[in-house]
């Protein structure tokens, strides 16, 4: 029984980390119908970012608890320069293109900045792993597992109800999903499908980094991280339902507890886990399992 | 117009100066290492500086002996660096683009890049040195003239690995393993678990993890480490994956209660230091590092590695040392036979059997006909001093002990219980 509920609890933190990948870019695509991959950048530029505001931190004498302040602000800090940067300097230039069109400019946006990486930390990892065993382990069973694990979970639910309540419950989140539901009649209506176009990619980026700040202590943090997170994502995207908050958590606890399994009791199967779920799913639901249905536009 | 006219007088005798210094045209080599992506922070780089290091010092005339003879025999050396990022397929256009720049390439540390270019370089006769991977099938599944290998393969680190590991408890019953999922990977697994049952016919392997490469990640694995209860856990994890693995694995107890085996774990010792619980036991690939023998030249290599860069080399650093040395001891062996400026054919015959001092130790080329190297192995263990991580309990395995012999593949050697 331990056993079991120990796979479930390792299913549960990697369905944690990925759902915070894979609901910044669920909601760009929603709102802004771009598929992000530079996504995975701003996740990398998260995880240098903390570890260098808390590397700094530790290196001040400050008291190690503060490392967990760096994190957040690493998240904010990115997604607040990088999300205008990108969505202001680029892409607000390419709308009404191919969707095709799109996906090469965040591709290659991308690629610029696995190199701004590269120039700015170079290509030695970076450690941070205070904060990972600062707050000690608990137990399941026979098995130790990091307090840290339980802090991922929690800021993954905290993160997507605060989502979702602002989409679904505020004004502001209301204009949103007026723009996803039809841009050109939002517009017409004098919603600025601009801002909330910003908005969206801000809070999105802030997501991405969210998600890399919150890895950073528990990996060595190194070029080419970010490649490995877009894929996944991007799996538990199309299992969700593009453009779907909802979708977004359900694929990622599908996909995290699923490979969870396969890595105790069927380890050889365990890569191929996660593209075993996509594909059942796109059997069943072509377009994912929370797609909303699109209405035909004359 | 006598202005211009001396201006280019002057110009004309200081190039004429510059050349005459220099004596004759450098000798290119093209240096093939990763410089971007995940292996460029772990090997490439430290490879890089090991290269550009003593390029510059034999171009000097400063190499201790027996490399004082200024660059390749007199010729100075010239070096063309490319990136090895990007996978087998754009390796092979790379290296069809740098053979028409360059005299020889040293190069390759991913066994897919070198299973891939071996036959290319064949092909091109362009005389190839691989300096770093470790696939044991480039010479047991094919024989190349113009490919090299000057460092050990892979096989040597996972047999001296299981020797230590059961010299040292010898009651060991149960293993497992965690290890990346390509090439590297599964070579190092299989020849591990099957050195381990050549040794002791009823261990027992209860788990073998196969990760995705930079998964980064291993929660779920670790958990299932912990539950598998083996005595001993074998991984041959590099970079960020290597570090991930023991940043995640040491605050839950993985390193505490079973014996751990890094076989590429030297890296991480400069760079995870006391975060390494004690008793874990690493190798280095080789007598490199801290394993490296306690010789002058050892020791001159080791100072100016850590004043130029200012940390110590690894073995990356050392693999790509003594393929440069090897190239230029072939070089001037060929020299010494009669040719003053040897052609490739000549190199390649002074190349072959040939046994030279490299950085670490004798590096003998006895395999694959003459073009793949051996050398010793030692595996240790660490130890938690104060603030500093020290090697313990080094034990060193001659070549002969850790390799098969020739003509012998590795796998089956090892099956086979190690008859020579």
């Amino acid at each position: 029984m331990n056993d079991l509920l120990a796979v479930l609890f390792d299913g549960v933190v990697y369905s944690s980390w990925l759902f915070l990948m894979a609901a910044g870019l669920t909601l760009i695509y929603g709102v802004m119908r771009i598929l992000n991959i530079a996504h995975g950048s701003l996740y990398a530029l998260g995880a240098y970012t903390a570890a260098t505001l808390a590397g700094a931190w530790l290196e001040a004498g400050h008291a190690a608890v503060g490392t967990y302040a760096m994190l957040a602000a690493a998240a904010l800090l990115v997604g607040a320069v990088m999300g205008p940067l990108l969505e202001r300097g680029l892409l607000q230039w390419m709308y009404g293109k191919d969707e095709v069109v799109l996906l090469l400019i965040t591709y290659a946006a991308f690629l610029i900045l696995e190199d701004t990486i590269k120039l700015i930390w170079g290509v030695e990892s970076k450690l941070l792993s205070e904060p990972y065993s600062l707050p000690g382990n608990f137990q399941i069973g026979e098995l130790a597992f990091p307090v840290y694990n339980l802090i991922l979970i929690a800021v993954a639910v905290v993160t997507g109800l605060a989502v979702a309540w602002a989409l679904y419950r505020t004004r502001q989140g209301k204009l949103l999903l007026a723009v996803i539901h039809d841009r050109e009649m939002s517009a017409a209506l004098g919603i600025n499908v601009d801002r909330v176009y910003l908005a969206t990619f801000t809070v999105g980026s802030m997501l991405a980094a969210l998600g890399g700040a919150l890895t950073a202590p528990a990996i060595a943090v190194s070029p080419g991280i970010g490649v490995e997170v877009i894929v996944l994502s991007f799996a538990v995207v199309v299992v969700g339902g593009l453009g779907s908050l909802g979708g977004a958590a359900l694929g990622a606890l599908m996909v995290g507890i699923v490979r969870s399994f396969a890595v105790r009791y069927w380890p050889e199967a365990e890569l191929f886990t996660i593209y075993f779920v996509m594909a059942m799913v796109l059997i069943a639901r072509p377009k994912g399992l929370f797609s909303a249905p699109e209405a035909r536009k004359i | 117009m006598t202005r211009i006219f001396r201006v280019f007088a002057l110009t004309l005798l200081s190039a004429l100066t510059v050349t005459s210094a220099f004596g004759q045209q450098p000798i290119k080599i093209g240096i093939v290492t990763f410089l971007s992506g995940a292996a460029a922070g772990a090997f490439g780089v430290p490879a890089r500086n090991g290269f550009e290091l003593i390029a510059e010092v034999l171009n000097a005339g400063k190499m201790p002996a027996p490399y004082a003879n200024k660059g390749f025999g007199g010729n100075p050396i010239e070096l063309v660096i490319i990136d090895e990022a990007g996978g087998p397929q754009k390796q092979v256009a790379e290296l069809r683009n740098l053979a028409q720049r360059v005299d020889y390439v040293i190069g390759y540390i991913s066994s897919g890049d070198c299973l891939a270019v071996a036959p290319v370089a064949e092909e091109l006769k362009k005389l190839t040195v691989l300096f770093d991977c470790g696939t044991p099938r480039i010479f047991e599944d094919a024989s190349y003239k113009y490919v090299f290998r000057t460092g050990p393969s892979g096989s040597m680190d996972n047999t001296a690995l299981a020797l230590y590991v059961l010299e040292r408890n010898p009651k060991v019953k149960s293993i497992a393993g965690i290890n990346q999922n390509y090439a590297w990977g599964q070579d190092s697994w299989v020849d591990f678990e099957a050195a381990m049952k050549a040794l002791k016919p009823d261990v027992e392997v209860k788990t073998s993890q196969m990760t995705k490469l930079f998964a980064g990640q291993f929660g779920a694995e670790i958990s299932t480490l912990l539950s598998s209860k083996a005595q001993v856990i074998h991984s041959s994890f590099w970079g960020g994956d290597l570090e991930g693995l023991i940043l995640q694995g040491a605050p839950r107890g993985l390193f505490k209660n079973h014996i751990v085996a890094l076989s590429a774990g030297e890296p991480a010792i400069n760079r995870l230091g006391t975060k390494i619980p004690d008793g874990t036991i690493i190798g280095a690939r080789g007598p490199f590092g801290p394993f490296a023998p306690d010789t002058e030249f050892n020791k001159w290599f080791k100072n100016a590695f850590q004043e130029r860069y200012a940390v110590p080399p690894i073995y990356a650093s050392y693999k790509a040392t003594n393929a440069l040395l090897g190239l230029k001891a072939a070089y001037e062996k060929a020299q010494a036979g009669g040719a003053a400026s040897p052609n490739a054919e000549q190199v390649i015959a002074a190349f072959e059997n040939l046994t030279f001092e490299g950085v670490g130790g004798a590096v003998k080329m006895s395999l694959g006909k003459g073009h793949q190297a051996v050398m010793d192995n030692a595996i240790g263990m660490t130890k938690n001093v104060g603030t500093s991580l020290q090697i313990i309990n080094v034990k060193r395995y001659p070549a002969d002990k850790v390799n098969p012999p020739e003509g012998a593949k590795s796998e089956a050697w090892i099956k086979s219980g190690f008859k020579k």
